[in-house]
């Protein structure tokens, strides 16, 4: 019988032949954590009594969170991972390279690897067609020490990306949107797979972006085959050479089907406080906003960058709005230096800031005031998310978030995008 | 079932504490005190507070946290349930988990149990016994029972968490 993706990977990486279902001990390629999960991973490290780890190379400590440092508890928490990858042979991710997905979709993960991070949004690099999923430090830390983890194979539900993306329309709407209809726990214990011509289409941006929420449905790992476009984004990354095919097999086993007629959707946000309450932006009554932030893993790249800029040249951002943008990525943030773009959108006046996770998940970097709305690009906007749980976050597509930041409230982006 | 490793309680006795579906774990432990993740005691001081201001402070030794649907969902971070059981709570229980919260409650070492919550009420005394795979309803008067957990989280649990089963056995013995 065909075999799902996730049946592939798993059963390649545990040397027998695999269901969903089943459980196993698997290798496991490339293990990371972040300076929120770090920390505590390198404690159960220690408290394990492993002084090494099976394969340092793969094994990424990521300073992204809270980076740089805005107070005294973290830089020590950041130096405790300084210090320890320098012992081990870790790779470091220091301040300003980027977001933790983001560098491991640049210079990492490979099509058909198992990737483990500690962080739930890991699930972006199955974009490239790896089984990639988050856990807590301690799973981390086995991982480090041992290149090694526990997996139930999941059940897959396959979405099929059908029709056609309207003028206005990313990636970014698709998701928020399927997310709305099967809800935030609709693929718990699942794998998504993503596949039809909308998907084939798709530039490698937006199946990062659609990977990357599918833990806000409450997934395991969210996939696509790897393909001619992906091999192009890792040749582009300087990284040909671990491009692989991988594609779930003509027979295989779907607990559920999707169809998703894409012509349908319009541009979406997420109102407050769940992914799932979602709502088209034209059915919005007139919300004003406080903050928008363009950035993050979902959607800080550089094709989020470039329509960003293309709204905003020649405009500004409305009084009583602020605009925050961070690239995922200092090679995103380069690029868009060297072509202008950071240029125009600080002339429009943003607030362009480092790469890293910028305000996502309330540590630093514009934190919101009591009573405040934000419209943001990153993926999830539970009460509290960026800092306040007294403040609002509405996500959206970056185009919707950057035109919103030139009306003030949130607007359509078909009224400039025709 | 479930034995009784020095770590977790084989059986526990308590209040309800009770939350909706969909509790975070921005709500649990939230970014804003990102700063004292390296700080579990204090971390623990705040458990919840951003769902029910008072839950930290009234929380005592053996209470249980009861949930809706998808208790735990969002983030990764482990300390979400290390703080859970920090607190004294000696089991949470929910209609059903988010995967990474499930996975990380049963590594610390805090039982995660998927049952029907509707039969509980705030304040409620409940007795749970774990190898038995009993929750008694005291108050009311009822026994619910819970899922069985799989075998290899049986394990785990058994060794009192994830660190302690890799210590035992120098590996994964599952
Ligand atoms: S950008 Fe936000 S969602 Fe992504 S890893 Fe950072 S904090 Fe998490």
């Amino acid at each position: 019988m065909g075999k799902t993706i996730s049946e592939k990977i798993i059963s390649k990486h545990s040397g027998r032949d695999l269901k969903a279902g089943d459980i196993a001990v698997v290798d496991v390629d490339v293990v990371m954590s972040q300076d929120g999960t770090g920390p505590l991973a390198v404690s159960q490290i220690k408290k394990m009594g492993f002084s090494r780890l099976k394969n340092p190379g793969k094994a990424i400590f990521f300073i992204d969170h809270a980076s740089p440092s805005p107070r005294r508890e973290l830089s020590n928490a950041h130096s405790v991972l300084r210090s320890f990858a320098s012992d081990t042979g870790a790779v470091l991710s220091d301040i300003g390279m980027g977001v933790c997905h983001q560098i491991l979709v640049e210079d990492f993960s490979c099509p058909g690897d198992i990737v483990i991070g500690g962080d739930s949004h890991t699930c972006t690099s199955g974009a490239l067609g790896a089984f990639a999923t988050g856990m807590g430090s301690t799973d981390i830390a086995v991982g480090y020490a041992l290149s090694k983890t526990w997996l139930m194979v999941p059940h897959t539900i396959r979405v099929n990306l059908i029709g056609k993306l309207n003028t206005g329309v990313f990636a970014k709407d698709i998701i928020i949107y399927l997310i709305g209809k099967i809800t935030s726990d609709g693929a718990t214990y699942r794998a998504l797979e993503f596949a039809g011509p909308v998907s084939e289409n798709m530039d490698m941006d937006g199946r990062f972006t659609i990977a990357n929420m599918a833990v806000e449905a409450g997934a395991k790992t969210g996939l696509f085959n790897s393909d001619e476009v992906t091999k192009a984004y890792l040749e582009s990354q300087g990284r040909g050479n671990c491009f692989r095919e991988i594609s779930a097999d003509p027979g295989a086993a779907y607990e559920k089907i999707i169809d998703m007629d894409c012509s349908v959707v319009e541009p979406m946000v997420s109102q407050p406080h769940t992914v799932d309450n979602a709502i088209p932006v034209r059915e919005l009554e007139k919300i004003r906003v406080d903050q928008v932030f363009i950035g993050t893993c979902t959607n800080g790249r550089i094709s989020d960058l470039r329509i960003a800029s293309e709204i905003l040249k020649g405009k500004k951002v409305a009084d009583g709005t602020r605009l925050i943008i961070v690239p995922a990525s200092r090679k995103i943030y380069l690029e868009a230096l060297k072509s202008g773009i950071i240029e125009t959108l600080v002339e429009s006046g943003a607030a362009v800031q480092n790469p890293g996770c910028g305000p996502c998940v309330g540590v630093h970097q514009g934190i919101l005031a009591d009573g405040e709305v934000c419209l943001s690009t990153q993926n999830r906007n539970f009460k509290g998310r960026m800092g306040n749980p007294e403040a609002f976050i509405y996500l959206s597509s970056t185009a919707t978030a950057a035109w919103s930041s030139v009306r003030g409230y949130i607007a359509d982006p078909r009224e400039v995008l025709k | 079932m479930i034995n009784s490793p020095e770590n977790i309680k084989k059986t526990c006795k308590g209040r309800a504490f009770k939350f909706g579906d969909d509790i975070s774990t921005d709500l649990i432990a939230p970014g804003r005190l990102f700063h004292l993740r390296s700080n579990l005691a204090e971390l623990a001081k705040y458990v919840l507070e951003d769902a029910d201001p008072e839950f930290p402070k009234k929380v005592k030794q053996g209470d249980f946290i009861v949930g809706g649907k998808n208790f735990g969902l969002g983030s990764s971070r482990e300390h979400a349930p290390a703080i859970i059981k920090l607190s004294g709570v000696g089991a949470v229980l929910a209609k059903s988990f988010a995967r990474i919260f499930f996975r990380n409650s049963i590594n610390v070492g805090l039982p995660a149990l998927i049952c029907d919550t509707d039969r509980i009420d705030e304040g409620d005394q409940l007795k749970i016994d774990l190898e038995k795979g009993i929750i008694k309803n005291i108050t009311k008067g009822i026994e619910l029972s819970f899922n069985p957990l799989p075998e290899v989280m049986i394990k785990i649990l058994n060794d009192g968490g994830l660190t302690e089963h890799i210590i035992k056995n120098r590996g994964f013995n599952l």
